[in-house]
C-alpha cells in the first residue's frame, strides 16, 4: 500500500469511529447549547487527523483530499458543526501546504508544528465594509519596521470557531497604500493576535461552530504572509476546496436525513404489513433527490483532484472556476432540499426535536449553506464570468 | 498594438491610476482593475482585435499587465 493509500484508510476509519462514537451522543446539546464539538475535535486531534494532508516529507500524513472529503461527509452525518470545523480547518492547511512556495521556511516549520501539537487553524477572510466580497480587504498589512516586524487590524463579522483556534490565515491588502483586491493572506498565532469578540453567537443553524464577530489585531514576522498573492491561492485552492468540503458537509447532513426518513418508512410498514404506504413513494421520491446531490458532489471531487494532480494551472481559468462555483450553489440549494423533503417524509415525528427522526436540526443547519458566501454573490460572479468563458 | 489595448483599459479597466503613468510590465490587478472589470477588459479586446481568446487564455495571470496581454492577443492570430 502506498503511503496515501494507508493514511487515507486510516482517516476515513478514525473519522467513521469519531464521528458514531464521539460526535453523534454529543450533536444534540452541541446544537441544543450552541456549544463548540470539544470532545470530536480532540478525538481528531489524537488521531492526528488535524495534519492529514500535510505531505509525508513534513511529517504529515499526506492523506488525500479524497481521503479528507470523505472525512468531512462522514462526520457532517453525525454532527453538521464537527464535521464544518474540520472542513474549514482543512482548507487552511490546503492553502498553506499548495501555496508556501519553495524555499519559505517558516510555512514548511508551521506545517511541522502542526504536525507534532495538532493545532486548530481558522480563517479570517470576511470584513465589515466590503459587502461579503472575500476579493477586497479594508485592513492592510503595515509597513515593515526594520526587523520585518509587521501588524494589521481586521473587523471581521464571523470568525468560524474564533474563540477555539489555535491560528489564525487572514486576508489583508499587501500594504497600507495597496488596492482593496491587492490582497495576500497571513499565518498568525493566538498569542500574536488580540482577539476581541463582537456581539453574540445564537443563530438558527451550524451552532456549534461558534462563529461571533472579532475584531482581530495582530503582530507578526513578514515570513507569515503567504508568498503568492491571496487571488491565485483563492482561485486555485481556497475557493474549490472550499466548495469540495463544504459540500460533503451537506451531502452527510442530507444523507442523515434521508436515513431518518427510510428508518421512519421501514417502522411504519412494520406496524402495517401490507398496507398501502404513502411515505414510502415520497421516500423513493426523496432518494432521487439525494442521488443528484451525491453525484454533483462526488463528481466535482473526482474533477478537482485530477486536475490538482495532472495540469494545475487550469484551475485558474474561468471555466474551472464556474464549474467549482456551481457546485457550491447546486448543493447549498439541494441539501436543504432534501431534509425538507424527508421532513415531510417523516410528518409530525420529524418535526419533533426528540424522536428518531427528528431532522429539525439537519434542516436549520442545511439552512446555513447558501449563506456561506452567498449565493447571489456567487451568481453575480458566474453572470459575469459566463460572458466571457468559452467551453462551460 | 499596446496603444490600443491601453485605450481598452482605459475605458473599461476602472484603474486607480491613469494608465498613461504605468509601465507596459506594470501589474494592473495592483492598480487597482477588479475581476470585473478584467472581464469587461477580455469583452472588449475580443471586440476590438475581433478574436477570441481560448478558455486556456482566460485566466487572471493572463490579463495581469499590458505586456501579458500582447502575448496573449500574438497568440490568437492579432500581429504584433
Amino acid at each position: 500500500m502506498t503511503v496515501t493509500a494507508a493514511a487515507d484508510t486510516a482517516l476515513l476509519a478514525a473519522a467513521r469511529r469519531i464521528a458514531d462514537e464521539i460526535a453523534a451522543p454529543n450533536a444534540e446539546e452541541v446544537d441544543r447549547e450552541a456549544r463548540f464539538p470539544a470532545e470530536a475535535i480532540a478525538a481528531l486531534r489524537e488521531e492526528a487527523a488535524l495534519s492529514a494532508l500535510v505531505p509525508d516529507d513534513l511529517g504529515g500524513a499526506g492523506a488525500s483530499l479524497e481521503a479528507v472529503a470523505g472525512a468531512c461527509f462522514e462526520l457532517g452525518r453525525r454532527c453538521a458543526a464537527t464535521g464544518m470545523v474540520f472542513a474549514m480547518h482543512q482548507i487552511q492547511v490546503a492553502c498553506m501546504v499548495d501555496h508556501r512556495g519553495d524555499g519559505a521556511p517558516w510555512f514548511d516549520d508551521y506545517l511541522r508544528e502542526l504536525v507534532a501539537e495538532q493545532l486548530l487553524i481558522a480563517s479570517i477572510t470576511s470584513e465589515v465594509g466590503t459587502g461579503g466580497d472575500m476579493g477586497k480587504s479594508i485592513a492592510a498589512v503595515s509597513t515593515p519596521d526594520a526587523d520585518g516586524a509587521a501588524s494589521f487590524e481586521k473587523q471581521a463579522p464571523t470568525v468560524s470557531y474564533g474563540p477555539h483556534a489555535d491560528a489564525f490565515l487572514t486576508t489583508v491588502r499587501r500594504g497600507p497604500d495597496a488596492e482593496p483586491g491587492d490582497q495576500v493572506a497571513v499565518l498568525t498565532r493566538r498569542e500574536q493576535m488580540e482577539m476581541e469578540s463582537q456581539g453574540t453567537w445564537d443563530p438558527l443553524g451550524m451552532r456549534g461552530t461558534c462563529s461571533p464577530g472579532f475584531v482581530a489585531k495582530a503582530e507578526f514576522a513578514t515570513e507569515q504572509v503567504l508568498p503568492v498573492p491571496f487571488a491565485t491561492i483563492s482561485a486555485e485552492t481556497m475557493t474549490p476546496v472550499s466548495h469540495i468540503l463544504w459540500s460533503h458537509v451537506w451531502l452527510g447532513i442530507a444523507t442523515d436525513a434521508f436515513d431518518r426518513a427510510r428508518a421512519f418508512v421501514k417502522a411504519a410498514a412494520k406496524r402495517k404489513p401490507g398496507e398501502p404506504l404513502p411515505a414510502a413513494t415520497r421516500l423513493s421520491e426523496l432518494m432521487s433527490e439525494l442521488s443528484l446531490l451525491r453525484a454533483e458532489v462526488g463528481l466535482a471531487l473526482r474533477e478537482y483532484c485530477d486536475l490538482h494532480a495532472g495540469d494545475r494551472a487550469r484551475l485558474a481559468e474561468m471555466a474551472t472556476i464556474l464549474r467549482f462555483n456551481n457546485l457550491k450553489i447546486a448543493a447549498s440549494e439541494q441539501a436543504p432540499k432534501v431534509c425538507q423533503e424527508a421532513l415531510g417524509v417523516c410528518g409530525i415525528v420529524g418535526y419533533k426535536n426528540d424522536t428518531p427522526f427528528s431532522v429539525g436540526r439537519h434542516l436549520r443547519d442545511a439552512m446555513s449553506a447558501r449563506l456561506m458566501v452567498a449565493n447571489e454573490r456567487i451568481h453575480a460572479t458566474d453572470a459575469s464570468l459566463l460572458l466571457i468563458a468559452k467551453e462551460v | 498594438m499596446r496603444e490600443q489595448i491601453r485605450q481598452v483599459i482605459r475605458e473599461h479597466g476602472h484603474l486607480a491610476v491613469d494608465i498613461d503613468g504605468l509601465a507596459d510590465a506594470a501589474d494592473l490587478y495592483q492598480a487597482g482593475m477588479t475581476s470585473h472589470a478584467s472581464v469587461n477588459v477580455m469583452i472588449a479586446l475580443e471586440d476590438t482585435f475581433d478574436v477570441e481568446f481560448l478558455d486556456s487564455m482566460l485566466k487572471r495571470s493572463v490579463f495581469e499587465s499590458v505586456d501579458s496581454i500582447a502575448q496573449a492577443l500574438t497568440e490568437v492570430g492579432v500581429p504584433a
